[in-house]
């Protein structure tokens, strides 16, 4: 890796975390569970990572690996976000009437 | 990788961060949700842009891994939310922890040398991801109740907790100042493996009462071991580091949210085995008659209440009652009464978990109310019931200074006028403390099943009419 790289990383890093922080911060107790398991399928894109150790070349063990990667993390993100907007789909306001 | 995917990172980071934004305000939360599965999408497509990819592997992966997690999202019961979010939350982090692997192996076999930050980033994703996945994993069994929801504790616990940790530092310094030397794949697959048992080691003393706080920090856990991962790839990925660090965020504000509901800190939440037989038996002893209760004389009250606040908890759930409750709640509402769902932040066993059994039984938004907007008008309130809830309405977290539980705010039902109780038998609660609730004056206890209790008093009502 370009040796100049890596502040810029921790830079991106630390300006994430005070995002994720400003974000999130008033969220209100109802949505305590989806916000979980939403943020829970975002955490899922460690997917990317495993794609990538999925290359043609180079050692099967490594692929075997990462094809392992590409199952959890894919449990991960459907199951998250399906989940989620599951839940989402029952929260409603009295305007918006029963259910569907 | 091409500079069009670096672009797409850009726009996949952005929706991440507008999807979170809007995933915190109730009207726009589905929204959101689903514009952060798009910014997951671009994510995707962008990384399989790149050269040299295995696809057919790759694709068999998201297929197997997608019918498999959708079915589950499927499935799943909204009373077994809990633990499906947790096992979700394990197979991150088990993710996390095979890229740093594949990392590692394509490193050695390609006789590479590794930079400092690399090595570290592998080292980091490894741990974390097998903390988290075999955390997650007791985290679903003890919600699950395929493992017992009791701390389990034993003699020198946190000495040979400690012992590990000092060993995964010492090993991971060992490892990362040499990581290709002969044993150098040795220590690493024994980090592996002491991530993983370490992971099982931190959840078990924590008891099923406390699971709201662990959830929450493995949540958050599993974004910091996708952010290593981010740093570990041999191009580091920004998309990686940047979603990772946002949910790293967001479970460690939903932890801090969590202990304090129970005022207590996250180190005494996690070492102190918390309603352990230790603790127990402190407080102060609690003497009195417990007042019971007939589900026809319970009626009579109700069906003359002006106002009603249900408190749920977690043996609600248990009971599966929320429907009954609910059903309860509209023939209150029919005759004329103003009823309310008062909920703590901690009741149930995952932060919200009351709100999600109650929006399944169609409870609209108004009628759930906070603690913080409850406590102030109880003392207006006709009848508070209380159901499968124990610790979060107990006064002496308020009164007795020697309780385990004492400075934890709770809903004050005491000061309501009249208080039923729904419970099976006078056990006490998941934290095995007294609750001198049952022993005040305008207290009511209805023993019997919360569900088979609510059905009663439905009948009654029904009869009314």
């Amino acid at each position: 890796m370009d040796p100049n790289l890596s502040p810029l990383l921790f830079f991106v890093f630390a300006l994430a975390i005070f995002l994720g922080v400003e974000l999130i911060a008033k969220v209100p107790s109802q949505l305590h569970t989806p916000l979980m398991s939403g943020s829970n399928a975002i955490s899922g894109i460690t997917i990317v990572g495993a794609i990538l150790a999925v290359a043609v070349e180079g050692s099967a063990m490594a692929r075997i690996l990462g094809f392992l990667a590409v199952i959890f993390a894919t449990i991960n993100v459907f199951g998250g976000y399906a989940v989620t907007d599951r839940m989402l789909g029952m929260f409603k306001t009295k305007a918006s009437g029963g259910p569907k | 990788m091409s500079g069009f995917s670096q672009y797409a990172y850009i726009a996949s980071a952005i929706l991440f961060c507008i999807g979170l934004k809007m995933l915190s305000r109730a009207d726009t939360a589905r929204r959101g949700n689903r514009l952060s599965a798009i910014a997951m999408l671009i994510a995707v497509v962008a990384t399989m842009l790149s050269s040299g990819l295995s696809y057919p592997w790759i694709i068999a992966g998201i297929l197997i891994g997608g019918a498999l997690g959708l079915a589950a999202a499927r499935l799943v019961k909204m009373t077994a939310m809990p633990e499906m979010v947790a096992l979700f939350n394990g197979f991150g982090g088990i993710a996390s922890l095979l890229v740093g692997w594949a990392e590692y192996h394509k490193g050695v076999s390609n006789l590479d040398a590794f930079g400092s930050l690399t090595i570290v980033a592998i080292y980091l994703a490894v741990l974390i991801g097998g903390i988290t996945f075999t955390g997650s994993l007791i985290a679903y069994g003890k919600l699950s109740e395929k493992l017992p929801g009791k701390p389990y504790l034993y003699n020198g616990q946190q000495i040979v907790n400690a012992i590990i940790a000092v060993a995964i530092v010492g090993g991971g310094i060992i490892f990362c100042m040499n990581p290709t030397a002969g044993a150098a794949y040795f220590l690493f697959v024994l980090a592996v493996l002491i991530a993983l048992v370490f992971g099982v080691l931190v959840v078990i003393p924590i008891g099923g009462a406390d699971m709201p706080v662990v959830i929450a920090l493995l949540n958050s856990y599993s974004g910091l071991a996708a952010c290593a991962a981010g740093f570990a790839l041999e191009t580091p990925n920004t998309v990686l580091i940047v979603a990772g660090a946002l949910v790293g965020a967001s479970g460690l504000i939903l932890t801090n949210i969590m202990c304090k509901a129970m005022n207590r800190s996250l180190a005494n939440v996690l070492f102190s085995g918390f309603g352990s037989g230790s603790t127990a038996t402190a407080g102060a002893a609690v003497t009195g008659e417990a007042k019971p209760i007939s589900a026809d004389d319970a009626f009579l009250i109700l069906e003359s209440a002006r106002s009603v606040a249900f408190v749920p908890g977690y043996g609600m759930a248990v009971a599966q009652a929320q429907h009954a409750v609910v059903e309860l709640g509209n023939l209150l509402e029919a005759n004329g009464c103003e009823v309310r769902y008062a909920i703590h932040p901690v009741a149930g066993r995952m932060p919200g978990h009351m709100n999600v059994l109650l929006a399944e039984a169609n409870v609209p938004y108004e009628q759930l109310v906070e603690m913080d907007a409850i406590n102030p008008i109880i003392s207006t309130i006709d009848v508070a019931v209380v159901i499968g809830a124990n610790d979060v309405v107990n006064p002496a977290a308020r009164e007795d200074e020697s309780s385990p539980i004492y400075g934890m705010p709770i809903i004050n039902v005491d000061e309501a006028r009249t208080v039923f109780v729904l419970k099976r038998s006078m056990n006490p609660g998941f934290a095995g403390i007294d609750n001198p609730l049952f022993f005040k004056e305008n207290t009511r206890m209805l023993f019997g099943d919360a569900k088979a209790s609510v059905g009663a008093l439905i009948a009654e009502f029904k009869e009314l009419a």
